[in-house]
């Protein structure tokens, strides 16, 4: 009998799919997986110390570096907290502008899940199609608010840009154009046999687990717990559209795949009706001062980002600036459950997971 | 004659080199496209000098060995690496007239003496003191072995139909009747996944699959011992796609009696398909897990190579059958 | 909770006029809060008493009410200040200050929600009770009779937060109301929303949000806690969700949470100093 050895594997925080600077000390012998620690931190900047400092106006921008990929709902999320707070009404327009673009996040997110979870996965061109199609999205917010990443876009009360002529018309033709591109996605992707080989089966999470790890968005979905806060907690003006929440059957990252795939749909589904019912003329803010003066309380709102519950936690002593900020990033929730997929696996696997986690550092580290 | 011993293989050598900096270029523009992407078109006209630019980079990069590294192991992989590569290019016949070593066992030799390789990389491996590169080099070992039975044994069917395992006389035996891709169409099959899987191409590039082992057995290899491997691993490309044209279509003749152009040109031709088939899958494939590989290589692909041969052997009696086996 | 705080405030503050001023201004105007427990309190409580004050009041009429509950609303009657010097500095201060608009005592520019709690301060008429009040009672109720009398300090209903049912607990009796709410059949609230910690100055808080997929009700607890020798049990063994988040409130919060299984710190390094987000924290280095 040979003698082995476990071996501890230093996976990250510079590796090609760590998406970003995680780190995972992982124990492993030959290519199983005894154990897996991940090691977070790297990109804590202290987004919730700094914003004691700043007046909610002066935080929004923080929130676009949490979760890079979808700024837009993280803009949402510190300023329907702030707005639940002081029970401010949102102009008309200004909802419809947030969610049309918040739901266009929604796809730019899932298109670069989709493409760099396939580049986890060793396929090379799914990537470079995913950021053609984002960068049409990119090139609509461009146009919207001048930012391609950190929109900056939204405000206490509203929104900073009202949509310049003709955007809707882009929008509605990209959505068009979207449209005719997922039969694409799937006829390379979900038929390929080996795609389907390295993700059924593969980090299975039921139900109880992914409750009691708070799972949330498609990695809660995936299992069949159909909760959706756009259904379940409705916010801004979600309650007025028809669109699905699809979820899976056996939790495993087929199903998540999947899941992903058909919110696309849903999202674009959404823009759609929003362009349709756009509103004519009106304010796209509300009447705010200068100096936000939050009244004393505390409030805590979750919105549906692409990731997951995306909640914002305030507490007020009626200054400008928060007493205790805290964001519920879903990523930092989400990634919790990885050790527990991890056992058994082989290093391959623990790609493809870690991948169908979905998760940003800059959200995780916050 | 003795002009040619000593120098065709220095010519072969640069041949070898150019196809290899030109099948980089190629590789990189032709999955540009497939991806929506012009690829390299800035280094010389066309970006046809890109490759030879990075060679150049990669030549006058300092050269690092890592400091736990076994030092002489280290320096060694890569010549180890490259020499069998090289070296199996020696039975290859590129026309009739235009080849080098004209032994009896050639297909023998190239399995023999390309398995070397693989020493070379567990060792590349294993000397780097990196636990990716050492996971990559025991990945590429294990890999390699496996697929090499397979590879064997899908060409047994070949060797039987052409009764000789000179490449030469098998080329000659397809000339005769139809190229074994039609009657060998099973150990065709399993010789083309197997060489996939051999040259460590994705949808095989588990030894070094960027996303999992950062880059596998080179990890810690930079300069112009990371040309090496890269070279090794080209030149396999230019002798598996010469193998599969020699073995399964017929080599450098001519299919349809269209024998105005020269054999040379026939075999470039059908062996830069094969090249462009490998680009074109690494475009379009993810890439097969660890135990999916070696269940794949030793539960379809054995049995299947071992059916090739039972088949061959008995069409080989039936009568009407046996003209083309 | 409030008294006290209000006299730390008090001291504090003092020689700050400035800031005192603005804690004044602020008060007033989170009159419209009631519901929300704060510094401002005492200054709502005899309005709104029968909304926010009813599992007090609850107590009070109980035969066997404590020490505890007593001391928990003796000072707010000794610290209300006049009501009449509140008004006036009212008067002084609001109409300068920017916030007229959301206070609605001015015009108020955007349409007023028509939830009572948006309503003018100068109505005195008592909001009408939350819808989820009854579930408020509920949980009071179940509390009491199976963990302690006295694990409630105080419950009320956060109405600008959708009608949040929130329970304020002190942390001895955290971990009985912690497993009562996760195993108990008619609340089996088994989903992490939100887990953070505050710091008050006065005490620390730990504020977890709870989701109960089977009876979809949201509850909030804050478990209060010294400040100093900060300690709350943990709740990993009930929600795996806590593991992280625990580390996260004692990496920044500097809170002690027993019965962790690894507590240590999670986004800063391991050798850092202090808390972060501890109000009284002090950077090592001045430059960073």
């Amino acid at each position: 009998m040979l003698r082995t050895e476990e071996m501890l594997l230093n996976v990250g925080p510079q590796h090609p799919s760590t998406h970003g600077v995680l780190r995972l000390v992982v124990k492993i012998d030959g290519e199983i997986i005894q154990d897996a620690e991940p090691v977070i931190g790297y990109l804590h900047r202290g987004t919730e110390k700094l914003a004691e400092d700043l007046n909610y106006t002066q935080i929004i921008p923080y929130t676009d570096r949490m979760d890079y990929l979808s700024a837009m709902t993280n803009n949402y999320a510190i300023c329907h907290a702030t707005e639940t707070l002081m029970e401010l009404e949102i102009p008309e327009r200004a909802e419809f502008l947030r969610v049309i673009v918040m739901e266009l996040n929604r796809v730019a997110s899932h298109l670069v899940w989709l493409g760099t979870y396939l580049l986890d996965i060793g396929a090379m061109s799914p990537f470079l199609y995913c950021f053609r199609d984002r960068e049409q999205i990119l090139n609509l917010f461009n146009e919207l608010c001048g930012a391609r990443l950190t929109y900056n876009y939204m405000r206490v009360g509203g929104v900073k840009w009202d949509a310049p002529p003709g955007w809707l018309d882009k929008v509605k033709e990209f959505v068009k154009y979207m449209r005719n591109q997922m039969p694409e996605y799937h006829g390379l992707i979900s038929g390929n046999e080996i795609f389907i080989q390295r993700t059924r089966g593969i980090g299975i999470v039921t139900q109880e687990m992914a409750i009691s790890y708070g799972l949330s968005g498609a990695n809660l979905r995936c299992t069949g717990v159909k909760w959706d806060l756009r259904k379940n907690q409705p916010y801004s003006i979600y309650d007025r559209f028809d669109f699905d929440v699809p979820v899976g059957k056996t939790g495993d990252l087929y199903d998540k795949y999947h899941c992903r795939m058909q919110e696309i749909i849903e999202s674009l589904k959404i823009v759609e009706q929003a362009v349709e019912g756009f509103p004519e003329g009106g304010s796209t803010m509300a009447k705010v001062p200068r100096v936000l003066r939050v009244p004393e309380g505390e409030v805590y709102v979750g919105i549906e980002s692409p990731r997951g519950e995306l909640g914002c936690h305030i507490v007020s002593k009626g200054k400008d600036k928060p007493w205790r900020l805290k964001f519920r990033r879903p990523s930092f929730y989400n990634l919790q459950i990885l050790p527990a997929l991890l056992k058994g696996q082989n290093i391959a696997n623990l790609v493809a997971i870690l991948g169908g986690i979905d998760i940003v550092l800059g959200e995780v580290d916050c | 004659m003795d002009f040619f011993v000593i120098l065709g293989p220095v010519v072969l050598l640069f041949i070898v080199l150019g196809f290899v900096t030109y099948a980089i270029f190629f590789e990189r523009k032709v999955i540009g496209w497939i991806q929506n992407r012009v690829g390299p078109n800035q280094v010389g006209p066309w970006g046809l000098l890109q490759t030879v630019a990075d060679v150049l980079k990669l030549l006058i990069k300092e050269d690092v060995i890592p400091q736990k590294a076994d030092v002489s192991l280290f320096k060694l992989a890569p010549i180890i690496a490259y020499t069998p590569a090289f070296a199996v290019l020696a039975v290859i016949p590129f026309t009739e007239s235009l080849k080098f070593a004209d032994i009896a066992v050639g297909l023998l030799y190239y399995m023999a003496v390309s398995s070397i390789t693989t020493i070379g990389i567990l060792l590349g491996g294993w000397a780097s003191n990196n636990k990716y590169a050492l996971l990559g080099g025991m990945r590429s070992a294990a890999q390699m072995i496996s697929y090499e039975i397979p590879l064997v044994l899908s060409v047994v069917g070949v060797a039987m139909s052409a009764g000789s395992l000179n490449l030469t006389e098998i080329v000659k035996a397809q000339q005769t009747g139809v190229w074994f891709v039609l009657p060998q169409f099973l150990g065709f099959i399993v010789f083309l996944i197997a060489a996939i899987a051999e040259l460590s191409r994705t949808p095989f590039d588990l030894p070094e699959a960027e996303s999992e082992l950062v880059a596998g057995y080179h990890t810690e290899y930079s300069g112009f011992r990371f040309a090496f491997f890269m070279l090794a691993e080209y030149t396999y490309i230019f002798a598996m796609a010469s193998l599969i044209t020699l073995l399964f279509f017929g080599g450098w003749s001519a299919p349809f009696g269209l024998t105005f152009i020269p054999p040379l040109i026939w075999f470039i031709f059908k062996f830069l398909f094969f090249v462009f088939f490998l680009f074109w899958l690494r475009a379009t494939m993810p890439r097969i897990r660890v135990d999916q590989l070696m269940e794949f290589a030793w539960k379809v692909l054995l049995p299947l190579a071992i059916l090739n041969i039972f088949l061959t052997a008995l069409f080989k009696e039936i009568p009407v059958l046996s003209q083309f086996y | 909770m409030s008294g006290q705080e209000k006299e730390f405030e008090k001291k504090s503050t003092e020689g700050k006029e400035l800031e005192q001023e603005e804690k004044k201004q602020t008060e007033s105007r989170s009159e419209r809060f009631p519901n929300v427990p704060s510094s401002s309190e005492q200054s709502t409580a005899e309005e709104h008493k029968p909304e926010t004050r009813l599992s007090i009041a609850n107590q009070e009429s109980s035969s066997n009410s404590t020490d505890q509950q007593q001391t928990s609303i003796n000072p707010k009657k000794e610290t209300t200040p006049p009501s009449g010097e509140l008004k006036q500095e009212n008067k002084e201060v609001l109409p300068k200050g920017p916030q007229a608009a959301i206070t609605g005592k001015g015009k108020p520019s955007a349409t007023p929600r028509p939830r009572p709690a948006a309503k003018p301060v100068k109505e005195e008429k008592p909001l009408p009770p939350s819808p989820e009040q009854p579930t408020l009672d509920r949980y009071v109720q179940l509390i009491r009779e199976q963990v302690h009398e006295e694990a409630v300090e105080q419950g009320f209903v956060n109405r600008v937060n959708n009608h949040l049912p929130t329970l304020i607990i002190q942390s001895k009796w955290w971990l009985a109301v912690a497993e009562l709410f996760k195993k108990h059949p008619d609340l089996a609230f088994d989903y992490v929303q939100n887990y953070s910690g505050v710091d008050y100055e006065t005490h620390m808080e730990v504020v977890i949000h709870l989701y109960s997929f089977t009876h979809e009700k949201r509850v909030c607890f804050r478990i209060k806690t010294d400040r100093e020798e900060a300690r709350v049990p943990s709740v990993v063994h009930l929600w795996h969700a806590a593991n992280w988040n625990e580390r996260e409130i004692y990496d920044l919060l500097g809170i002690h949470f027993e019965n962790h299984p690894d507590l240590k710190r999670i986004l800063l390094p391991d050798h850092w100093v202090g808390h972060p987000l501890r109000k009284d924290y002090v950077p090592l280095d001045k430059e960073v």
